[in-house]
């Protein structure tokens, strides 16, 4: 058996300054790290959960995103004509032409214009998305200039609400509905008629994607593979679900700076902890001189110490969860690099989330308690019995 | 020189077989570029169940001879039999296993772990057996009993006087029913009448229970308790 661990709890406890200064270093760095995992866990979900697992997005050859594909009316009437594809209760198969467009909008808290990605479609374009569901008004008529917008958009820009009117395209939109989509893609955009939008951003006959349903996952992948294969069609079709794996990318600038940061604060927080360890093995050197005498081995003192650091990582780690759980659920909103538009999403503390901190902080432990606990374990008893 | 105890020793009506052997111990620490000699040509025979005093002025190597026979020290020459074990023979590993079964260590300064209450302290030996909670508690209490501390189980050292703190350190050192007790100084941070319960029990584990005692001691008083005193000087053993 080892060393007990109350031998470490009640030494972390005789030194509250030292022990609190360090768990406080390593908690701020386990902050950033816990707020750049939360900030991406939240905006993977948005994207994650954006794609149904039937749906197909087509798009032109060599695009990666929706605002820089164009499919032709004709391309979307042979896509209309595919085996494979799902019909809903009314026999009319599942396939949406979509026209994407990103217009800029004044917020409300006046900081200033943002791009918010507007989506043209039809009723089956809503069908495929079952996600989304109307909380305020109702859906827009065809032909008609009217828009619902997501929830974040009625929030977050001026008149964006029931009743109200934005100006985009060729004038005034009236907002007739509210939609929640979850924390999903659709959640940060506007939807309109497919062809007003069409005849507004004078794109007649052109679309900017086309959204299929399959009738089976394995349709689904056949669908993938017979679009991006026809030589005559020249587009490219990709699950929905990958695509938006794809643009998660939104995140890479945050995610950079980020671990750029906490790697930084990170070296810093291992010499806190170097330190105290070196500090707490040279304070109990006649100690650890007595352990050994009394038959306790260098691996169990290695391992004593080891843990004490471990369990000031934990301290760190327990601090930076407190101090960051006030953020969870709080949404916010970064530019897609690939749409160029704003992307809403939560910060999500998720279980994963902290655990993948708690392997943090304990890898910061662990090399900061390392090179001491291998000095106290390397000490000779008599030498470390006269100190 | 051998001086006679002023306790008896037990009776002994056959010759108790040697428990330390040394022959032509020798030690020498090297000091920046000085040569320090602790011991030289020290040959020493302790038989089962004596109590020895080994007396010396400070540097005369006492202690070094007392690691030496805990493992914790090698001799630069020569050879030592503990429990007709060749204890240099042994690994890191394997003495720190030896130690914990057949040695007791008694410090000078009780070395009690300050965090760690009376009876947490006499049951770290224990932790490295092979004893269940509830047997290593009956053990610890058997200890504490034993040195009159039954009643101090939960206090920290820093709630104990000096020689109680040295009676827990005993009570630790016994714990685990070593052969031998090794004490270093065990009287020299003690008032008169706690040095003399320390020493009372010290002579009772030797009579009672067997224990062969080897205490370094510079206390003329002390070593009276002893059956044999050696002396060191200048770290040869005088005859």
């Amino acid at each position: 058996m080892a060393i007990p661990i109350t031998y470490n709890l009640r030494h972390l406890r005789q030194r509250p300054g030292a022990t609190a200064m360090t768990a406080v270093g390593i908690a701020l760095t386990v902050a950033i790290a816990l707020f750049i995992l939360a900030l991406l866990g939240g905006l993977r979900q948005a994207f994650a959960r954006s794609g149904q697992p039937l749906n197909v997005l087509v798009l032109r050859k060599g695009s990666t995103a929706e605002v820089t594909s164009t499919v032709t009316e004709q391309q979307a009437a042979l896509l209309r004509t595919l085996p494979g594809i799902a019909k809903n209760a009314a026999g009319q198969p599942m396939v949406s032409p979509e026209l994407v467009v990103v217009v800029s909008l004044p917020q409300r808290n006046g900081a200033g214009p943002n791009n918010v990605t507007v989506r043209g479609l039809g009723r089956i374009g809503r069908q495929l998305r079952p996600q989304v569901h109307l909380v305020k008004g109702r859906w827009f008529h065809a032909g008609q200039r009217e828009v619902d917008v997501s929830q974040s958009v009625a929030r977050r820009y001026r008149h964006a609400q029931v009743g109200g009117s934005i100006r985009f395209g060729q004038g005034q939109w009236r907002v007739v509905g509210i939609f929640a989509a979850g924390n999903t893609a659709p959640s940060s955009e506007i939807w309109g008629d497919v062809h007003q939008m069409q005849g507004d951003f004078q794109r007649q006959g052109v679309f900017s994607s086309v959204l299929l349903q399959a009738a089976s996952p394995v349709e689904a992948s056949a669908l993938v593979r017979r679009v991006s294969s026809d030589q005559q069609l020249e587009l490219h079709g990709i699950h929905e679900q990958a695509y938006y794996a794809q643009q998660t990318q939104s995140g890479a600038p945050i995610e950079l700076v980020g671990w750029v940061v906490a790697l930084i604060m990170a070296i810093g927080s291992c010499f806190a902890a170097m330190n105290t360890m070196y500090a707490a093995v040279a304070y109990r050197e006649r100690e650890i001189g007595t352990l050994r005498m009394l038959g306790f081995s260098r691996p169990s003192i290695l391992g004593c110490f080891v843990l004490e650091s471990l369990m000031l990582a934990v301290l760190g780690w327990a601090l930076a969860v407190v101090a960051m759980l006030p953020l969870n659920g709080l949404t916010t909103g970064t530019m897609n690099n690939a749409t160029f538009s704003e992307v809403v999403f939560q910060i999500k503390m998720t279980p994963t989330v902290l655990g993948w901190a708690l392997a943090f902080a304990l890898l910061m432990g662990l090399i900061g308690g390392l090179a001491p606990a291998w000095q106290a374990a390397r000490r000779e008893i008599v030498s470390a019995l006269r100190a | 020189m051998t001086t006679t105890a002023p306790f008896p020793a037990p009776a002994k009506t056959v010759a108790e077989p040697a428990i330390v052997e040394a022959e032509h111990i020798g030690k020498v620490f090297h000091r920046d570029s000085f040569e320090v000699v602790a011991l030289e040509d020290v040959s020493l025979t302790i038989a089962r169940g004596d109590f020895v005093a080994l007396m010396g002025p400070s540097g005369s190597g006492k202690t070094t001879l007392l690691n030496m026979i805990a493992a914790v020290d090698r001799p630069t020459s020569g050879t030592m039999r503990v429990m007709g074990q060749d204890i240099y023979r042994l690994n890191d590993r394997e003495a720190a296993r030896w130690r914990n079964e057949k040695i007791g260590y008694i410090f000078q300064t009780f070395n009690l772990i300050p965090v760690l209450t009376a009876a947490e302290n006499v049951e770290l030996p224990l932790l490295l057996s092979r004893l269940s909670k509830s047997e290593r508690r009956e053990h610890v209490e058997t200890a504490l009993r034993l040195v009159g501390l039954q009643d101090r189980m939960g206090h920290l050292p820093k709630q104990l006087s000096g020689g109680q703190e040295q009676r827990v350190a005993i009570a630790r050192a016994i714990v685990s029913d070593p052969a031998i007790l090794l004490a270093d100084e065990p009287t020299g941070d003690l008032d008169r009448q706690s040095a003399a319960e320390v020493l009372e029990i010290m002579t009772r584990l030797n009579q009672e229970f067997r224990k062969t005692v080897v205490m370094v001691t510079h206390d003329a008083h002390a070593a009276g308790y002893a059956h044999v005193t050696r002396h060191l000087e200048k770290g040869h053993l005088q005859a």
